[in-house]
């Protein structure tokens, strides 16, 4: 049989609604939920004589996220008017940045650990990182919305009309679905890191547009088929499904027919249907539109200078994948458990500082994963919300380090340092918490959980495959005799003792 | 000669023992007496001008101080947004449009004290020289009601000339302040790009619009910029430079030694009786003391493809909003949505508009935008280019305004190329951003106004003005008042 060999090429459109109080070029408030066409003014609505102002903050918030992605941010950049006709597009233009985006030639670093946890396909659990490259990143306003009412009837709500956008256009680098997957995963963390976005899925605050064909080698020849470009996608799953259905749905098309090729066909927009777990076609390349786009006469050119670039890049703070990697080599943490402690920037803040303050990164890693976001869960919030002191978490995580708590009564602790902020080493000893090493009362403790369970004791001493449940048994008896406050480690060490005696 | 009664609008500040109330019941007097003739103006605002005069005469019996124009009767082009009133643009499309806002220049002119009598008639959208593409029927030059005004801001100008108002604003892409200014026997001046705010006037080809008024003579035209100039946050191309006191300005010495005398200008299109008269104005100015400098600006020949691949290319873009969906006309029975779009269009534009919007989505195109579009651009910054070297050989730029004076009705309508050639002069400054003055320098043999045309660098109104006050300080051609209506 000859060889077949089918290589996925993917890249990805994302449109980032950015965190701003108002509009892209008016003073609009932006606010999802509002009462149709009550956040509009002549500017956003497009009325005869209006003229659009950039947001400032928007513009910052974009090259912020531009250098975080590695972009090279442009000294010059300008706006472009994109032409076409639909009801929610109030100019019917949209104005965006064609040939001079402000940020070009990035790159981002996706973890390459995620790839497989996505949809559980192939489990690749390498450590490590791959590098995506960033073709452009852009800024753009939103359209309105418009809603069918029946076969006649459409009406067009301006709210969202000006809303800034940042879109972002990766090199069609990545190779299936779950990197895919993981990439979008990536970029959500990487924007509220950033703190530009609050990429709030159900808000529309991202919205995805992967490109999918495949390069297919096939008796020593190379077929590409057609691009076909995924329409308007709102969450992570559904990215994940339309291109690996698209896969699927190429390389079938291209056994079926050996001109279904790129040369052929071009480039096609498809929709989603997550109903029926299928794309549809839409458009194909004959029907593509000319955008007509000219610079905006309206808008003037924006220069950026090395000094606000230099500003915003000392600014960024350290980015989410590499304080993951920064926490599996300083704390020799799993990916899985340094990825959760990053996951909130706050938060990870939050434990970098009781480090600071002398915590042991594992066991500290081991009570924020644990108790403290137990804690944070109950009162649907984020660890660093609970507004515990770092150093009284690091005093916490001490005790429990040097076995002077175990770590049921710590979570009790950690319970009580949300509502006393008294240091920890002060509860535990007024409260009593403080675990007893004492060799006598220890020993004392032992002999009589033994002399209750002779039998357990006897198995423990005995056959092998019973002497580890049973050893088990006597310990938990001896924590119970000591009401939790014996050093279960000790306790382990004099029962291996008197087991060998 | 005697003196039109109409030169008491000369007086920008009332005499104390006049007040805004008489001011302005004059210039509603006249509008009744001559516009019908004329149709200069779309809307007249008969009750709000008596009501806001009669709020600045209370103003003043109370004492306080009267604002620079208090009283001063205003006509304004209907392409600038006013709260009172229809803004149509004299458009089928526009036809019953309110809009929610004033223009930047209707705020400052309010607040200086001036009174909006109306809005004045235009070329639909600003694309036109004669003001017979109005979709309201043209407006008639005061001067021979057979001829045309000019345009776009035909209204504008013939308000001014037949003294139904002492000023008015215009706005200019290519040259439709100053073109209807010289077909009416008025001065009009089209300022730097950015020296006036364009938040309000609906855009044509946003590149090249400003606004800038219309009035008999230089010390009106100076008065109202004082007033509108100046930079607004809501206009990203407003500039920040200050603004002068062009009023105070114009006393000052005459200052440019050097005028420039562009060749290209005096070529073969140009009208004999207008030839004469410009000469001669140029001869009032050697006799002011100034020195004649023959410059040359080679591209000339170019500006009017490239005036007409931007203009129109960024009109077909700022007029893709009317589209019946949001406001304005609607077709009646629309068959889908794409309906509403062509079918309004289709019945609330005029031919020159189509045609405009024709010619701007064909240079925009993919396949034909470098060819057309991306070229003009290359071109129009070596037409700024010259200008600017001809601005280092002299300090302004003498030349007329049109290359013919003022022609008749329907003359021009069938052949849109001879129309154009209207403005061939005045296409220059708004490609260059520079600013630009027409005054009137004499008359043909028919009687009908001959206009002067000066130019000078970006942000020398002042200097315009003062040399157009200097040469109407020694002649008398601004004082004139068409047959009939003095
Ligand atoms: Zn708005």
């Amino acid at each position: 049989m000859a060889e077949f060999v089918a290589r996925p090429i993917i890249g990805l459109e994302i449109h980032v609604q950015l965190a701003t109080r108002t509009k892209m070029f008016c003073g609009c408030p932006l606010e999802f939920g509002a009462p149709p066409n009550s956040r509009v003014c002549p500017v956003c609505g497009g009325l005869p004589g209006a003229l659009p102002v950039i947001n400032r903050q928007a513009f910052e918030y974009a090259v912020r996220t531009a250098l975080a992605l590695n972009c090279r941010i442009a000294a010059l950049t300008k706006w472009d008017r994109k032409s076409y006709y639909y009801p929610d597009l109030p100019k019917n233009y949209q104005i965006s940045q064609y040939d001079l985006p402000l940020g070009s030639d990035g790159r981002f670093e996706i973890s390459a650990a995620e790839v497989g946890d996505a949809a559980g396909a192939e489990s690749t659990s390498t450590a490590g990182t791959r590098a995506v490259r960033i073709r452009r990143a852009h800024l753009e306003e939103d359209a309105g919305k418009n809603t069918h009412e029946g076969l006649d009837h459409t009406r067009v709500d301006l709210n969202r009309a000006g809303t800034p956008l940042l879109e972002i256009v990766t090199e069609p680098d990545l190779a299936n679905a779950d990197e895919t997957y993981a990439f979008c995963v990536e970029l959500q963390r990487l924007v509220r890191h950033l703190g530009v976005s609050e990429a709030d899925m159900q808000k529309g605050h991202m919205r995805f547009e992967p490109n999918v064909n495949v390069a297919i080698t096939f008796e020593g020849r190379e077929y590409r088929t057609p691009i076909s470009e995924i329409k308007n996608l709102n969450s992570f799953r559904h990215v994940h499904d339309a291109v690996a259905y698209e896969i699927r749905r190429q390389v079938a098309a291209w056994e079926a027919d050996r001109d279904y090729t790129l040369d052929k066909l071009g480039k096609m927009n498809f929709g989603w249907d997550d109903v029926r777990g299928v794309t549809e076609f839409q458009r194909g390349k004959e029907e593509a539109h000319d955008y007509r786009y000219f610079p905006d006469p309206d808008l003037t050119p924006v220069t950026v200078d090395d000094a606000w670039l230099n500003e915003l890049r000392g600014g960024l703070c350290e980015l989410p994948l590499t304080r993951v990697s920064r926490y599996v080599e300083q704390h020799g943490l799993s990916r899985v458990d340094a990825d959760n402690l990053a996951a909130d920037r706050a938060s990870a803040e939050l434990f970098d500082a009781a480090v600071a303050a002398g915590a042991d990164g594992r066991t500290l890693a081991r009570q924020f994963l644990s108790f403290w976001a137990a804690e944070a869960n109950r009162r649907q919030g984020t660890i660093a919300k609970l507004g515990v002191d770092p150093a009284h978490m690091a005093d916490l995580a001490r005790l429990v380090h040097e076995g002077l708590i175990n770590a049921t009564t710590a979570a009790g602790v950690a319970s009580m340092l949300i509502e006393r902020r008294q240091s920890p080493t002060v509860i535990v000893e007024a409260e009593g918490m403080l675990q007893v090493r004492d060799e006598g009362a220890m020993e004392r403790w032992i002999n009589e959980a033994i002399a209750a369970n002779p039998k357990a004791w006897a198995d423990a001493k005995g056959i092998p495959k019973k002497a580890q449940a049973a050893l088990g048994f006597i310990r938990g008896q001896v924590m119970k005799l000591s009401a939790g406050k014996a050093d279960p480690r000790m306790v382990g060490e004099l029962l291996e003792k008197k087991l060998r005696e | 000669m005697t003196t039109p009664p109409a030169d008491n609008f000369k007086q920008w500040s009332i005499p104390p023992e006049s007040s805004a109330a008489q001011a302005i019941d004059a210039a509603l007097a006249r509008i009744g007496q001559h516009d019908s003739a004329v149709h200069a103006f779309l809307d007249v605002w008969s009750h709000d001008a008596r009501r806001r005069a009669a709020e600045i005469d209370a103003r003043r019996a109370h004492g306080d101080d009267a604002e620079p124009l208090a009283g001063m009767p205003i006509a304004v082009k209907d392409n600038i947004c006013t709260r009172n009133g229809r803004t149509t643009c004299a458009s089928r499309i526009l036809e019953n449009y309110r809009s929610p806002f004033d223009a930047h220049v209707i705020e400052r002119l309010e607040a200086a004290g001036a009174v909006i009598v109306g809005k004045t008639n235009l070329d639909e959208f600003a694309m036109g020289s004669s003001t017979e593409h109005s979709a309201f029927g043209p407006t008639r030059n005061p001067w021979n009601p057979a001829c045309v005004p000019g345009g776009s801001s035909g209204g504008s100008a013939a308000a001014v000339a037949a003294r139904m108002v002492p000023a008015a604003l215009g706005s200019d892409t290519g040259g439709s302040i100053r073109q209807p200014a010289a077909f009416c026997g008025v001065t009009g001046l089209k300022p730097t790009y950015g020296r006036v705010s364009r938040y309000g006037l609906v855009a044509f080809g946003s590149s090249l619009d400003q606004i800038g008024p219309l009035a008999a003579d230089a010390r009106g035209v100076a008065a109202i910029l004082r007033a509108i100039a100046g930079r607004d946050p809501r206009d990203s191309t407003s500039v920040e430079e200050p603004v002068p006191d062009y009023v105070a300005e114009l006393d000052k010495p005459l200052a440019p030694k050097r005028i420039g005398i562009p060749r290209e200008y005096f070529g073969a299109g140009l009208d004999g009786e207008v030839r004469a008269a410009v000469e001669e104005a140029v001869a009032v100015f050697e006799r002011l003391g100034a020195r004649r400098v023959e410059v040359s600006l080679p591209h000339t020949d170019d500006s009017l493809p490239v005036y007409y691949l931007i203009s129109s290319a960024e009109a077909s873009s700022n007029l893709a909003r009317f589209d019946g969906v949001h406001y304005g006309h609607r077709t009646a029975h629309p068959a889908d949505y794409i309906d509403v779009y062509s079918g309004s269009r289709e019945e609330g534009f005029g031919a020159e508009v189509k045609r405009r919007i024709m010619l701007g989505t064909y240079a925009l195109s993919s396949g034909y935008y470098d060819a057309y579009y991306l070229k003009a651009l290359k071109v129009r910054t070596l037409i700024r280019d010259e200008f600017l070297r001809a601005f280092e050989a002299c300090d302004l730029l003498a030349c007329p305004t049109s290359p013919f004076p003022p022609f008749r009705l329907g003359e021009r309508t069938e052949d849109p190329l001879s129309m154009y050639l209207a403005d061939a002069y005045t296409f220059g400054a708004n490609l260059a951003g520079v600013p630009a003055i027409s005054l009137p320098c004499g008359f043909t043999a028919s009687g009908l106004p001959i206009g002067l045309q000066l130019m000078g660098p970006h942000f020398s109104e002042a200097r315009l003005l003062r040399a157009a006050h200097a040469y109407q300080r020694e002649t008398d051609w601004h004082t004139r008042v068409p047959p009939g209506m003095a």
